[in-house]
């Protein structure tokens, strides 16, 4: 089997589902020649042709405007948003006409469709090339939101989401794209959505967490597992729909949760993994609920690093929940 | 109709009609500003090749564009800018300690090293912080625009994106709005060819930018962009007349970019090294010293003494620049509200915590009292 980073494994993915469905169509702002700033669409031009992948004039609304009206006649856009910071000016799009097309249509027309943006920090990119927007759009019914945290997952994730009848937002962790490696079978294989992925097992702890917090967790639990402290580590992969049931055993087999994301921590999306916790299974719970989030600020840049949860912090929190 | 493209000096350097009364002091002044914008932009690439800094978008090649065209505001007036326009902020009264402290993100930046590289601000000279979301600023010009017309004020806006910026929500509602309101507000698109890989003739079917003007009810003027004179004097006339209170109007700079579209890109992937090739020959500066050299207000060899003078001057700030403090950690909750609030300083509190005991916090950075 190859093994491929992660960016490498979108790419492939994207491949795979264009060789086998002419109706896929991959576009958005310097996906064509140049293959996109992150190279996830390199070489599509090439092999399937201008008419199945090209650039488009600078406009996220139209981007996605126009893929929901693809989407609704026939074709599965694939569609990238050059940064998740540069999604907002399709906010609109995304939040009143993508995810809420079937329901005001009664199911008559619907927008099978992907939005595929690189999203968190890591890169010194500042405020408008770092954000984690996960929570505003899990707030959306009527989306799908994705995040995978491996080249397995990537690809097998992406082809779900091309293959799901609904529209679904990929958000791919840039800071891993390079640095996230794995075997990844040929060819065509998914990873069903709403199922999470257990990383790692233990009995004392366990870290939520998806993207790319998850290496940052699994190092933060390999040092826990020194002191004893074993983690049950849980990659969320799909946001919305939630596997909660997944979510539910996970927590109760420690009775000790802690959560980590980059994004702001107030109404961020650890809020809702606490209050399922909180309105389930509080009386397993052996101890108070522990979120390691991003602050409650816009992204840095010089002090990204401090900003990012790191080992340390998450390490922090696991050692407190677990001696709770 | 396809409006004329605006030239007064031709490729060879020579005065192919009127040109405006700048004099021999103003026309040195714009070439040297033109110089340095080549010669930190030069320097910045260094620095970001060697790890030093993270980003760099030059402005090499629009050099002229740039420099002529913000050559004909007042002090009084605003810059609100792209990416590309930290040269004309330098001319207008930016410290160069500033600009080159905001390309470390450094603890001297005013923006506190919170914005990306090339992400320039200067309240002295009216030059707002700008955003990296393309085309946002537009809008935000108009509005000031709108605000200084109301109260009566000698103030001019000027507002600069790129071509690609013409198909942002910005370019449209901002267009729309100023041309309504008859703002005093000056549009000036810097097309530069590219929009990162995308070209100028695949960002839009209109057959020149300037025709988008017309869907708005505005007036616009072409020029070519690597006359540096030209793009002062149509500036100049555009600026009067929003001045005036005859409202705004578009002019767009026809001018192309040499380089990538930053230290992040590669051209080679998506354009012809033969067009590069032709802009090139196009060179403003070099035109602008030619004519100066054929009127006598540039002697021979002199073009090589002032480099010599701005390297020295670039490399002693970036030498100061290089000795900055640490960033201030309280900086990651400042500024996000007029006062921190609770919420913050208690987040800041817990971070403090883990930060001190791993030897990260430097004096200062203690924990907010509560
Ligand atoms: C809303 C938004 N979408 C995408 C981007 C990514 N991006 C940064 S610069 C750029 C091209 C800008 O081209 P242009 O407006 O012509 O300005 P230039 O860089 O040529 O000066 C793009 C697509 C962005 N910054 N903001
Ligand atoms: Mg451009």
């Amino acid at each position: 089997m190859p093994t491929l980073t992660l960016i490498q494994a979108v790419n492939d993915g994207l491949k795979v589902s264009m060789r086998q469905d002419e109706s896929v169509l991959v576009f958005g702002e310097d996906v064509g020649p140049k293959g996109g700033v992150f190279l996830a669409t390199e070489g599509l031009t090439a092999e399937f042709g201008k008419a199945r992948c090209f650039d488009t004039p600078l406009s996220e609304d139209g981007i996605i405007g126009t893929a929901i009206g693809m989407a609704a006649n026939g074709l599965r856009p694939v569609c990238e948003i050059q940064f998740q910071d540069f999604i907002f000016p399709a906010f609109d799009q995304i939040v009143s006409e993508a995810a809420k097309l079937r329901y005001r249509s009664g199911g008559q027309y619907t927008a099978p469709m992907v939005i595929r943006t690189p999203y968190g920090g890591g890169i010194r990119g500042g405020l408008y090339h770092s954000q984690s927007g996960e929570a505003y759009f899990a707030h959306t019914a009527g989306l799908k939101v994705v995040i995978p945290s491996t080249a397995y997952d990537a690809k097998g994730l992406l082809l779900a989401a091309i293959e799901d009848p609904d529209p679904v937002l990929f958000m791919e962790p840039k800071a891993l794209y390079r640095h996230e490696k794995g075997e990844v079978p040929e060819g065509h294989y998914t990873v069903d959505l709403s199922t999470l992925r257990t990383v790692r097992e233990g009995d004392n702890v366990t870290v939520f967490c998806y993207g790319s917090m998850v290496p940052v967790v699994e190092k933060a639990a390999a040092k826990a597992a020194e002191q004893g402290i074993q983690c049950e580590v849980v990659d969320l992969r799909t946001l919305l729909p939630l596997d909660e049931q997944g979510v539910l055993d996970a927590a109760r087999k420690t009775g000790r949760c802690v959560i980590v994301h980059e994004a702001p921590r107030f109404c961020g999306y650890g809020a809702e993994i606490s209050a399922m916790i909180a309105e389930n299974i509080i009386e397993y719970m052996e101890a108070p609920v522990r979120r390691v989030t991003g602050f409650d600020t816009p992204f840095p840049n010089t002090l990204e690093h401090h900003y990012l949860p790191d080992e340390r912090r998450v390490l922090d929190a696991i050692e407190e929940v677990a001696r709770y | 109709m396809v409006p004329q493209v605006i030239q007064l000096i031709d490729e060879s350097g020579s005065a192919v009609s009127q040109l405006p009364d700048l004099g021999k002091d103003r026309l040195r002044a714009m070439f040297i500003s033109m110089l340095r914008v080549r010669i930190v932009d030069g320097r910045m690439l260094t620095l970001q090749r060697a790890g030093r800094i993270g980003f760099v978008g030059t402005s090499t090649g629009m050099e002229g564009a740039q420099i002529g065209s913000a050559a004909a505001l007042k002090a009084q007036d605003w810059l609100w800018s792209g990416l590309r326009e930290g040269g004309a902020a330098v001319m207008r009264g930016l410290p160069l300690a500033e600009y080159v402290a905001q390309m470390y993100c450094n603890a001297n930046d005013t923006a506190k090293g919170r914005q990306m590289c090339n992400h320039f601000q200067h309240k002295g000279s009216n030059y707002p912080s700008w955003s990296s979301v393309i085309g946002t600023q537009i809008p935000h010009a108009v509005g000031a625009a709108y605000a200084s017309k109301m109260r009566g004020e000698d103030v001019v806006h000027s507002v600069y994106f790129g071509d690609g910026a013409t198909s942002s929500n910005g370019f449209h509602s901002g267009m729309n709005q100023a041309a309504v309101w008859k703002v005093p507000a000056v549009f000036v698109c810097v097309n530069n060819g590219w929009a990162i890989s995308v070209s100028a003739k695949a960002q839009t079917a209109a057959e020149t930018y300037a025709h988008k003007a017309s869907a708005y009810g505005m007036p616009a003027a072409r020029v070519d962009g690597n006359d540096a004179v030209a793009c002062y004097a149509t500036m100049q006339a555009a600026v009067e007349r929003a001045r005036k209170g005859d409202g705004p109007s578009l002019v767009v700079l026809e001018t192309y970019r040499i380089m990538g579209h930053s230290s992040s890109d590669d051209p080679s992937k998506y354009r012809d090294e033969d067009e590069v090739a032709g802009w090139i020959a196009k060179d403003p500066i070099q035109r602008l010293e030619q004519y100066l050299t054929s009127q006598g207000f540039l002697a021979e060899g002199e073009r090589e003494k002032i480099e010599a003078e701005l390297l020295a001057e670039i490399d002693t700030v970036i030498h100061e620049q290089e000795a900055a403090a640490p960033m201030a950690l309280k900086t990651l909750v400042e500024d996000v509200y007029a006062t921190v609030p609770g919420h913050l300083k208690r987040q800041y509190n817990d971070f403090i915590e883990v930060a001190e005991r791993h030897g990260d916090a430097q004096p200062g950075d203690g924990a907010f009292p509560l």
